[in-house]
């Protein structure tokens, strides 16, 4: 089953001073066990531009949907077994531990 | 009404077909629901089967007679059922498969034998209290599909209308499926990080049960559900702890109050009311636990109580000492509050309350009457009985339940007159 894994910044991060796990293992072995399907990084909010259609009348404006404190910095897509397996891709990225991080399942709509 | 129909089978009479009904359904409606959950896959589809079992017995059963086998009797209906519901939905070919691969051995298993019949009971346990759902939620969905209490009942208990715990039943069984989460029991490191989980809703709803104003019914489901779930996992020592603690404290269940209601504390009641046999199986379970979890050691505190003859009797030290153990493990204002009363019986109303300060510089107690009420003890047992009693009445002023409140303002009558 596919979880967008929306990668989050968090007011309050772990104070634990051990050393963060390395992104770059994480994605080689999640990649390699094909629970990883692909994600990135993105830019900071102040490069997002919202884009609505009002009415018939493209409305672009700048800026991200709700300014929040915690912000949207990355994403991965995750193809797993469940729930669990899927939190456990989850509990070793770094930023679970410097963020949060959010299990989205994809709506399972009809075709 | 869900304690009632715990007897054996009363009779295979008509008229006790209802009462057959109700027996047949605690042990049957979990079985039959985890079955049709492992098999289906579908939450919702395996409790509506399982509920149109029970009424279809409600139906039958008066005129044809209560059948040899009553839970195999349900659960054939209720697997017909879904046949038929699936068979409706057709797309589900491959569930059908699955569904008429049921064996008749597996649609009227003997009570409490067989791995499956055990596995399936614990999937479920652990797919009630995945940490993903909300803790109301594993509440709610536990007491019905675990422990077969009806929904009315249910919402009963937790205050709501009975169309809102639907709702909410029904919002679970939903999530389970959407948010991914596997009906399965965890395995290795995983099954040590979740069993806390499971074991933290076991004692909610216990704990439901035994506050001053709540519903013993509860409690009644807690012991079962503790002991089920110990009987599932005997190797796991902290369930078997968890058990040994509820039946200590179930043991007071009908000393706790006096004849007009008003709660007692452990000093004013009558041990000779207290369960002896509930008593027996928590120091056999006990007996069993060898590790020192936080459950271990509130059920060797537990212990200490229920085996003395009074208060005064009872060995303090040894309590004050598991106190010492607990509040290294599991650091609490209430912890430390308790430590200080346990210190105070064992080494003297001077120790309790330096002790007492401490829990109080350590914070979180501000505002907590029971903290007012056992200072008043402790200066009541130094000697100054009237600012104990002064002290009672401010504590009664500030507890939420009327039992608890009469109880407190009756030690500052007694201190005072």
């Amino acid at each position: 089953m596919k979880f967008m894994m929306f990668v989050c910044s968090d007011a309050e991060p772990d104070t634990d001073p051990t050393e963060l796990p390395d992104i770059h293992k994480w994605v080689a072995e999640n990649d390699s066990r094909g629970r990883r399907l692909t994600g990135d990084a993105l830019a900071p909010t102040s490069a997002a531009t919202t884009v609505r259609v009002r009415g018939g009348e493209l409305l672009v404006s700048e800026g991200p949907f709700a300014e929040t404190a915690e912000v949207i910095v990355g994403f991965d897509l995750l193809d797993c077994a469940d729930l669990d397996e899927a939190i456990e891709v989850a509990r070793t990225h770094p930023m679970a531990r410097e963020g949060r991080l959010e299990l989205r399942p994809f709506a399972d709509l009809p075709d | 009404m869900f304690t009632s129909p715990r007897r054996p089978m009363p009779t295979q009479a008509p008229a006790g077909a209802a009462a057959a009904v109700a027996a047949a359904s605690v042990e049957a409606y979990p079985r039959i629901v985890a079955t049709l959950i492992r098999v289906t896959g579908d939450w919702s589809l395996a409790e509506d089967c399982a509920q149109e079992s029970l009424t279809a017995a409600l139906e039958r059963w008066p005129a044809d007679g209560v059948p040899a086998n009553p839970g195999g009797w349900l659960m054939t209906v209720a697997r017909n059922r879904a046949i038929d519901v699936l068979r409706r939905a057709t797309v589900e070919r491959r569930k059908l498969h699955d569904l008429a691969l049921l064996t008749p051995d597996e649609a009227s298993p003997e009570p409490e034998v067989g791995q499956d019949v055990v596995d399936d009971r614990l999937r479920l346990i652990f797919t009630c209290c995945h940490p993903a759902l909300a803790i109301e939620a594993r509440v709610a969905l536990t007491l019905r599909t675990v422990c077969g209490v009806p929904t009315a009942d249910i919402a009963r208990l937790l205050l709501v209308s009975e169309s809102t715990m639907t709702r909410r039943l029904t919002r679970a069984r939903t999530r389970i499926t959407q948010a991914g989460i596997p009906y399965r029991v965890p395995s290795g490191p995983a099954l040590t990080e979740r069993l806390p989980g499971v074991l933290a809703v076991l004692y909610l709803l216990f704990t439901r049960g035994y506050v001053a104003d709540g519903e013993p019914a509860f409690a009644d489901e807690a012991v079962r559900l503790a002991r089920l779930l110990d009987r599932l996992m005997p190797e796991q020592s902290e369930v078997a702890a968890l058990l040994a603690l509820f039946l200590f404290h179930h043991s007071r269940r009908d000393a706790r109050r006096d004849a007009a209601g008003t709660l007692l504390t452990l000093h004013r009641q009558d041990r000779d009311r207290w369960d002896r046999a509930a008593i027996a199986e928590g120091l056999a379970t006990l007996d069993r636990v060898r590790h020192d979890g936080p459950y271990a050691w509130q059920a060797r505190i537990a212990a200490c109580h229920a085996t003395a003859v009074s208060v005064d009797d009872t060995d303090w030290p040894t309590i004050a000492r598991a106190y010492d153990a607990l509040a290294d493990l599991r650091p609490s204002p209430v912890i430390a509050l308790n430590r200080a009363v346990a210190h105070g019986y064992a080494y003297g109303p001077a120790v309790g309350l330096a002790l007492l300060d401490a829990a109080r510089a350590g914070g979180g107690l501000g505002g907590y009457p029971l903290a007012v009420a056992v200072e008043a003890d402790l200066v009541a047992r130094q000697g100054d009985r009237l600012r104990a009693a002064s002290l009672f009445r401010e504590a009664a002023a500030a507890v939420a339940s009327t039992a608890e409140r009469r109880a407190l303002l009756g030690r500052a009558d007694e201190l005072a007159g």
